[in-house]
């Protein structure tokens, strides 16, 4: 099938990225991560799963952490995602900063989700406890190992947000 | 930039032979000269040697011939050069090598990353790599200046002349590249170390919290298309025939081809090549291992342990000290199959044009890679290019001896001739196989009336990982692979009278080094069992093994500090019991206290892991403790849930729900502390995996009474009934 015929077999749909929108051309039922990654190019979303077992796709959808390895675009239509990308202009969202102060990363794959679950979490709860943050981040898989690191991080991060807060 | 010297494709296979042999390549400092393409940094740089590299803006780039897994050699490494050129660290940055001999691991005589040897095969090279550009810079000033080097020093990027006169290392690059590079240059005094022994942070960080990072999945090149492999069901089957209709009526799907691992359905992304794989239909021949199941595996294992194996090794007579023995102690343990399972599967993007092929991959193994594609191809080795990425995860899955991943993916390019990736799904990655052994063990100890440990056998079965590797020479001797049986051959216990021996087995289940490699299976047996019998004598666990390490200091030492630390001898928390164990791996030497309860149901948590380690001079402190906590999440992981298991033939696990890791909710409290050391740096990487398993089954048996003696832990034997 020719490229042209492709793009002809599929109704354009609009998306709203990190504040930009995009029409693509896709099968409506694709998961979000693929269009994301694939038609967007932005590639800071990661694919670990396809089951929504790992997090590595942890995106923002109107501000809830969702997995877009399977989230079909359709559902998404009209709704504001932010992607890593999109957090902060110059890594400077304080979960980010947290993320470096604390030295969190190793390989560094499942990281863009872990910040994303991270910083809704945040956001919703300024102040999470322990209990808090593995309710929150339980589902987001780091192979690495760098949960003790995360969980330092998004205690510091909401420091952070509150000492800006003061500002 | 980088000219590919005097090399043949089968040197790799020739010199491969050296691993852990020691064969160390001569020193040398090619006289590379940027001419703007290929790896070098962009505008104009002058590159003193082959991993060093100074723009005239100052930027010091180091060339890093290691792969960045998680690991933290992208900062460590380059700690190693700035430590001795004496240049600003702010002003470093790292890339990646490509592959070329001049970047041959300084052990094994090819590239690759693995074996924890990173920093301790890169120690000297390094050093005396930055100490010799550090010179060619102070000897380019001195020259400027029609002065005596010796009036001038090389301080903060600069070099800086008696009369106080000042060159920074950018003015001074492109002269200092047409310097000799001098001999036997002289390296720093470690007491005036500046950067090598304090917690530099990673370069890599930033990148990694901005989802800028690349990874190999994250390549794109223009015109390229995404593929899927569908491969054989069983380990050993063949495709018989397939039909491609229904996979080629999937939107944007774009072709389907057969390879020789499968069927390769191409499509103009993941999402359309995925479901054109799977509606394609493919007709297998499942080959021998179609009835393989794990519970007859086990058996047959079994029944081998009790027959003589090759002799690993021999000390005393182990048979006549049972028979004196007041109390003999036989325990069978086994563990399973385990997948490395990266965060990122796998993946490769290929381009291959008549006259070049280009690879962009996350690998561990470059020379490999390199020669399997120039196979492939029928290029030249000069030809062929591998452009590193970062890995998203390695645990040794990305250096495979046949280059698995890389191979395919070039004979897939060459199918459908056009710039190509393919990718794996989890499910691919998890069944795809190149596991960790399947293990079967059996020991018996004897105790004297006085408990004194006395006589030690242990019989292990499971398969060669060298076996059919360009390692085989060096890694198996007298039928004994050293992989399989490291931990286990050499204790550090006084036992005068020991018998190892190893029975290998021959199965199409392709299996591989995974993080620690024999250690992994080794540790875990060899230091419940002494657990078991400690108890058995009647002595405490910690103290029996002090006694049996008195003429071992840097052993002892680790014990007797993470006992401090850990506060073994007093009573822990409620509810909390203690476990106890200590493991020598890639030279380092690693003791574990791991603090657990086990509940009505059987659920074991781990609240707290003490680990002391002695992995000699200090790098990069926080890495190491980055390092000591993912080991024993890794190998925590493992013992709590790892299987691979197979049912006719079929691995029965498929993605993170039946192959489970561990998450933030269950993850100790770690505390890491370091034995000071002047001693050669030692590995890091793997050490901290094969303490914990036994660590935390030790706790067990103190909370609960029963021992631990297959792994994944089950919680329905510790069920309270």
């Amino acid at each position: 099938m020719s490229e042209k015929t492709e793009k002809e077999a599929f109704a354009p749909v609009k998306l709203s990225v990190n504040r930009k929108e995009h029409t693509v051309s896709v099968d409506a039922t694709t998961p979000l991560l693929w269009v994301i990654r694939e038609s967007l190019g932005l590639t800071g979303t990661k694919f670990g799963c396809g089951m929504a077992l790992c997090g590595a796709c942890m995106v923002h959808v109107d501000g809830e952490a969702v997995r877009s390895c399977v989230t079909p675009v359709s559902d998404v239509l009209g709704k504001e995602i932010t992607t890593i990308e999109g957090i902060s202009t110059d890594g400077g969202h304080p979960v980010q900063k947290a993320w470096i102060e604390e030295e969190v990363p190793q390989c560094g794959y499942c990281h863009s989700g872990q910040i994303m679950s991270a910083a809704a979490l945040l956001a919703s709860n300024p102040t999470p406890t322990d209990a808090d943050i593995d309710d929150a981040m339980g589902d987001n898989i780091c192979r690495c190992g760098t949960y003790q690191r995360i969980r330092r991080a998004i205690h510091r991060a909401s420091k952070l947000m509150a000492e800006g807060g003061k500002k | 930039m980088i000219e590919i010297r005097n090399v043949s494709r089968r040197d790799f296979l020739k010199t491969g032979a050296a691993l852990g042999g020691g064969l160390m390549l001569g020193f040398s400092l090619p006289f590379l000269h940027s001419s703007g393409e290929a790896a070098g940094p962009a505008g104009s740089t002058s590159s003193l040697n082959a991993f060093v590299h100074i723009g005239t803006d100052g930027t010091v780039t180091i060339v890093a011939n290691h792969s960045e897994m998680g690991q933290g050699v992208y900062t460590s490494l380059p700690m190693l050069v700035a430590e001795e050129l004496q240049c600003n660290w702010k002003t470093v940055r790292v890339e990646s090598a490509p592959v070329d001999p001049a970047y041959n691991h300084t052990q094994w005589g090819i590239q690759g990353t693995g074996g924890s040897t990173s920093i301790t095969s890169e120690w000297d090279r390094l050093r005396k790599v930055g100490a010799t550009a550090r010179e060619m810079l102070v000897a380019a000033a001195a020259e400027t200046w029609k002065v005596d080097k010796a009036t001038c020093r090389a301080e903060n990027g600069a070099v800086i002349h008696s009369s106080g006169k000042k060159l920074s290392y950018g003015e001074l690059a492109e002269k200092a590249a047409k310097m000799p590079a001098p001999k036997d240059v002289p390296l720093k005094d470690p007491s005036t170390f500046q950067l090598i022994g304090k917690s530099i942070p990673r370069l890599d960080t930033p990148e990694k919290t901005t989802g800028q990072a690349q990874f190999g999945i994250d390549v794109t090149i223009p015109g390229m298309v995404t593929a899927v492999v569908a491969r054989p069901p069983v380990f050993g089957g063949k495709v018989v025939s397939f039909k491609a209709d229904k996979a080629k009526a999937v939107p944007g799907v774009k072709d389907v081809v057969q390879v020789p691992s499968g069927v390769a359905v191409i499509a103009t992304g993941f999402w359309a090549a995925k479901k054109g794989r799977d509606a394609l239909e493919v007709v297998w021949d499942d080959g021998p291992l179609a009835k393989l199941s794990t519970e007859g595996l086990r058996e047959e294992y079994a029944k081998l342990a009790q027959t003589p194996g090759a002799v690993a090794e021999k000390r005393g007579d182990y048979q006549e000290a049972l028979k004196k023995a007041a109390k003999v102690v036989t325990a069978e343990y086994d563990v399973p199959y385990l997948a490395h399972a990266p965060m990122e599967p796998l993946n490769c993007v290929v381009d291959l044009k008549p006259d070049r092929c280009e690879i962009w991959t996350g690998t561990q193994f470059q020379t490999a890679d390199w020669d399997g594609a120039t196979r492939v191809t029928g290029l030249k080795p000069e030809q062929v290019k591998i452009h590193t990425t970062l890995l998203g995860g390695g645990f040794g899955r990305r250096a495979n001896p046949q280059s698995d991943f890389v191979v395919e993916a070039t004979h897939v390019a060459k199918a459908v001739k056009k710039p190509v990736k393919v990718m794996w799904t989890r499910e691919d990655d998890i069944k795809g196989g190149w596991y960790r052994p399947m293990w079967h063990d059996r020991i018996t100890g004897g105790l004297d009336s006085a408990g004194n440990l006395i006589a030690w056998r242990h019989t292990i079965v499971g398969q060669s990982i060298m076996a059919n590797t360009p390692f085989e020479g060096d890694m198996v001797k007298n039928g004994v692979d050293e992989t399989s049986v490291e931990g286990a051959r050499g204790m550090p216990y006084a036992i005068p009278n020991i018998l190892v021996d190893l029975h290998s087995t021959k199965l199409a289940v392709p299996v591989q080094w995974w993080r620690s490699v024999g250690h992994s299976h080794t540790a875990f047996v060899v230091e419940t069992f002494i657990d078991e019998m400690a108890h058995a004598a009647g002595k405490d666990p910690f103290e029996l093994r002090r006694i049996l390490l008195a003429k071992q200091p840097r052993h002892k030492a680790a014990l007797e500090l993470v006992a401090e630390r850990a506060g073994w001898g007093k009573p822990p928390a409620e509810g909390r019991s203690r476990g106890i164990a200590l493991h020598k791996s890639f030279s380092s030497f690693i003791a574990q206290v791991a603090e657990v309860s086990v509940n009505a149901s059987g659920k074991v948590r781990v609240h707290r892991v003490v680990a002391a380690v002695d992995c000699g001079r200090v790098v990069n402190p926080n890495t190491i403790e980055a390092q000591m906590e993912s080991g024993i999440v890794f190998g925590l992981t493992a013992a709590l849930y790892g299987a691979i298991t197979f049912k006719d033939g079929r691995v029965q696990q498929g993605n993170f729900n039946n192959y489970p890791m561990l998450t933030i909710d269950e993850m100790p409290q770690v505390e890491v502390h370091i034995v000071p050391s002047k001693e050669h740096p030692t590995g890091t990487g793997e050490p901290g995996v094969p303490p914990i398993a036994p660590a935390v089954a030790n706790a067990i048996f103190a909370a609960t009474g029963k021992r631990i003696r297959r792994l994944p832990i089950s919680v329905d034997d510790l069920k309270k009934s």
